[in-house]
């Protein structure tokens, strides 16, 4: 089979940037149809982040991310099971996603403008507000990074980790030592070891990383936040239907946590007079018309997944064992930024 | 004049005291000299420092049994081989069906079952083994582990394979691939059709001068770009063609030593007697080439089984990326988690490797027997 594919491959990998620049060129028709028409959501995830993708004991995908899928699989299917992850390397993700082998993109990817002008995707929203963190010892009684003046910090090398460390502390006009190393792991360890003062590296894996230390009450969390880290779902562009179904399914699980309609009393709120939450849940109006769905996409997603914080809780907040704040990530009722336009 | 002469042999003396039993055998083997009395002390030092704390860390104070990560996380704890014992339908199968696990366990039986068979040299019918194997047994693979509705299987796509089925698979079938693939190309490289020999040529220079993971990423990233989506092949298959072609090239090198060594009279030889090419190759050359390079073909099946391992970079599953995966669990994530499923991890490759190696002397031997006869 792939004998006598080998001359067109000789070939094609000359045109690689000239395919490279067409990345809608190899898909064709709604991303919508493929997915109704092959009867499952193919969704890039991640192949290992505690609490965002992860296989458990049985190998089935759980996290944060992986229940985005679900949700938008929830509102196409009205069955959160019908999706296929696959499991992309950071290396991996935007060819696959490119090539449509891929529907959408559910994997801590950062949202950047070289990615959406230079490489033709679009970004639905951000589901998750990340960005770098400190990690000390509780017994420093070290409460903000900016008292972290003279301290030694474990980071990982030649990442943008590294270059955001220093900033920092030259911003603030503080004296620091870093110590790197070639591995977040190596890091964590020295850090472990009593070798640096704190660790750095972005806040969602700065939780995980402390579920790996011997006692992890004895570490906090330092509140500064000292990078921008958008994190969301991935579309090619081109596609405006399926990229408005990928963010409004992020907007109705926001705005029914903001209404504090629940996995568990959707039911109930079906009768409720708010004229929200009946545009919300299809009982007043028809919006799901627009992005290709039945008026009750919003009521299937939560249904099936939950709202927002829900999500959130179970994954990687007070619900799993990972224990990160809502921080920017809480409402924007809540001093969080999470905001999501009306529905009517 | 009367010489004195023995009527009666002398009774053998009992040999000296310091060259017999346990203490002799000590002093001949480990301290027969100043050098080699060092060398015997310096590894006892090594082993009494080593030694101990392994001990303590995998057995005295491993943890055996533990409902989650609680247990391993305490002060002092040792390896967490409840961990190992909890994850390992996952380090197994990876995300395959928990329900459907009785497809794997059917193909690693009959495959174990088939490959002992093959490998012992006194079974019987060993052709029909060799049948079983090559032809019928791949088969079964694909469509028990695939499944099809029309056997009224649930289809379980590649990309929920993952674990030691997956390291399987790609050992296995990188193994059973590149030897004849590169017995092919080493006879190509021979070959006396300038076309077959400049393929050849070209083919193993290509495969050989670039890492297997451009190889990988040519397969994964490279092929579904050019074709249209469902044309491109299976993310398992991918890396699985890459593989195989990858430890050809190298095969085909190690056969071409093997060739390289017949002395040019067997061919002559085997000409004289009016064989054709194949015959010759068949009967006469490769008996003797192959045999002699079983070293070097053990040496890369080892190598193919250990690379196999980076497949992981392009998002399969195998057995090392599972056990890499699991061990960010926040149940069980504690400072032991992960030397544990590292040591494990290399107890799992060593175990294969060193067993292919054990088999290959074997081989060996009873071929030297023949030519020593």
């Amino acid at each position: 089979m792939t004998r006598n594919r080998r001359p067109l491959l000789a070939l094609a990998t000359l045109a690689l940037s000239a395919s490279a620049a067409l990345p809608g060129a190899a898909f064709a028709g709604p991303t919508l149809d493929a997915v109704k028409k092959r009867g499952e959501l193919v969704c890039g995830s991640n192949p290992g982040i505690a609490g965002f993708g992860l296989p458990d004991d049985k190998g089935q995908w759980k996290g944060f991310d992986i229940e985005f899928c679900r949700a938008i699989a929830s509102a196409i299917f009205n069955d959160p099971s019908k999706v296929r992850f696959t499991p992309l390397s950071a290396k991996d993700r935007f060819t696959a996603l490119q090539s449509g082998e891929i529907d959408v993109l559910s994997r801590n990817t950062t949202w950047t403008q070289s990615r959406e002008v230079g490489q033709g995707f679009e970004f639905g929203a951000v589901t998750y507000y990340d960005g770098q963190g400190f990690m000390v010892r509780k017994k420093l009684n070290v409460n903000s990074a900016l008292e972290l003046s003279g301290a030694s910090v474990c980071v990982q090398q030649g990442t943008t980790t590294e270059l955001n460390l220093a900033d920092f502390f030259r911003t603030h006009n503080m004296k620091y030592e870093s110590v790197v190393f070639a591995t977040a792991d190596e890091g964590l360890k020295a850090y472990d070891t009593g070798r640096c003062d704190s660790f750095t590296t972005d806040m969602s894996q700065l939780y995980g990383e402390r579920t790996k230390l011997g006692n992890p009450e004895d570490h906090v969390i330092l509140p500064e936040v000292i990078s921008k880290e958008p994190l969301g779902p991935v579309v090619r562009q081109g596609d405006d239907q399926w990229f408005n179904l990928v963010k409004w399914t992020h907007y109705a699980m926001l705005i029914s946590e903001e209404l504090a309609v629940t996995k568990a009393n959707v039911d109930e709120k079906l009768k409720d007079p708010n004229p929200e939450i009946k545009r919300l849940l299809g009982v007043e109006g028809d919006f799901g018309a627009g992005l290709g769905l039945g008026k009750d996409w919003a009521y299937r997603i939560i249904k099936n997944v939950g709202n927002y914080g829900e999500v959130f809780d179970r994954n990687v907040g007070a619900g799993s064992k990972l224990k990160i704040q809502r921080g920017l990530n809480a409402l924007w009722t809540n001093k969080g930024l999470q905001y999501a336009p009306p529905i009517r | 004049m009367a010489g004195f002469v023995r009527t009666a042999p002398e009774p053998t003396l009992p040999p000296p005291a310091a060259s017999t039993g346990f203490v002799a055998a000590l002093r001949q083997r480990l301290f027969s000299g100043p050098l080699a009395s060092v060398f015997t002390v310096l590894g006892v030092v090594f082993l009494a420092w080593a030694i101990p704390p392994l001990a303590r860390f995998l057995v005295i104070d491993a943890v055996w049994t533990a409902p989650d990560g609680a247990a391993c996380r305490a002060p002092g704890a040792g390896a967490c081989w409840a961990y190992i014992w909890r994850k390992a339908g996952y380090f197994t199968y990876g995300s395959y069906p928990v329900d459907q696990r009785w497809r794997v366990d059917i193909v690693f039986i009959v495959g174990a079952f088939l490959i002992a068979w093959l490998l012992i040299r006194r079974a019987p019918w060993r052709g029909i083994a060799a049948g079983l194997f090559f032809i019928a047994y791949p088969v079964m693979t694909v469509l028990l582990l695939r499944g099809s509705t029309v056997f009224g299987l649930a289809v379980v796509p590649t990309d929920m394979w993952g674990g030691v089925l997956v390291t399987l698979i790609m050992a296995l079938s990188g193994i059973v691939f590149s030897l004849p693939f590169g017995v092919a190309l080493a006879l190509g490289r021979r070959s006396a059709l300038p076309i077959v020999r400049f393929f050849s040529i070209g083919f193993i220079e290509i495969m050989r001068g670039v890492p297997m993971i451009t190889v990988l990423f040519m397969a994964n990233l490279m092929l579904p770009l050019f074709v249209p989506e469902s044309w491109a092949p299976d993310r398992l298959l991918r890396p699985l063609i890459g593989v195989a072609l990858f430890a050809s090239a190298y095969m085909a090198e190690v056969v071409r030593g093997g060739l390289q060594a017949i002395p040019k009279g067997q061919f002559e030889g085997a000409m004289a007697l009016g064989l054709t090419y194949p015959q010759r190759m068949r009967l006469i050359i490769l008996p003797q080439a192959l045999a002699i390079v079983i070293p070097g073909i053990v040496n890369s099946f080892i190598a193919l089984f250990k690379d196999t391992t980076l497949v992981a970079i392009v998002g399969i599953f195998d057995f090392l990326r599972a056990v890499d995966t699991a061990r960010l669990d926040p149940e069980w994530a504690g400072p032991t988690i992960t030397a544990t499923g590292y040591v494990f991890a290399a107890l799992f490759y060593f175990v294969f490797c060193f067993g292919m190696s054990r088999y290959s002397l074997a081989v060996e031997r009873e071929l030297a027997k023949a030519r020593n006869r």
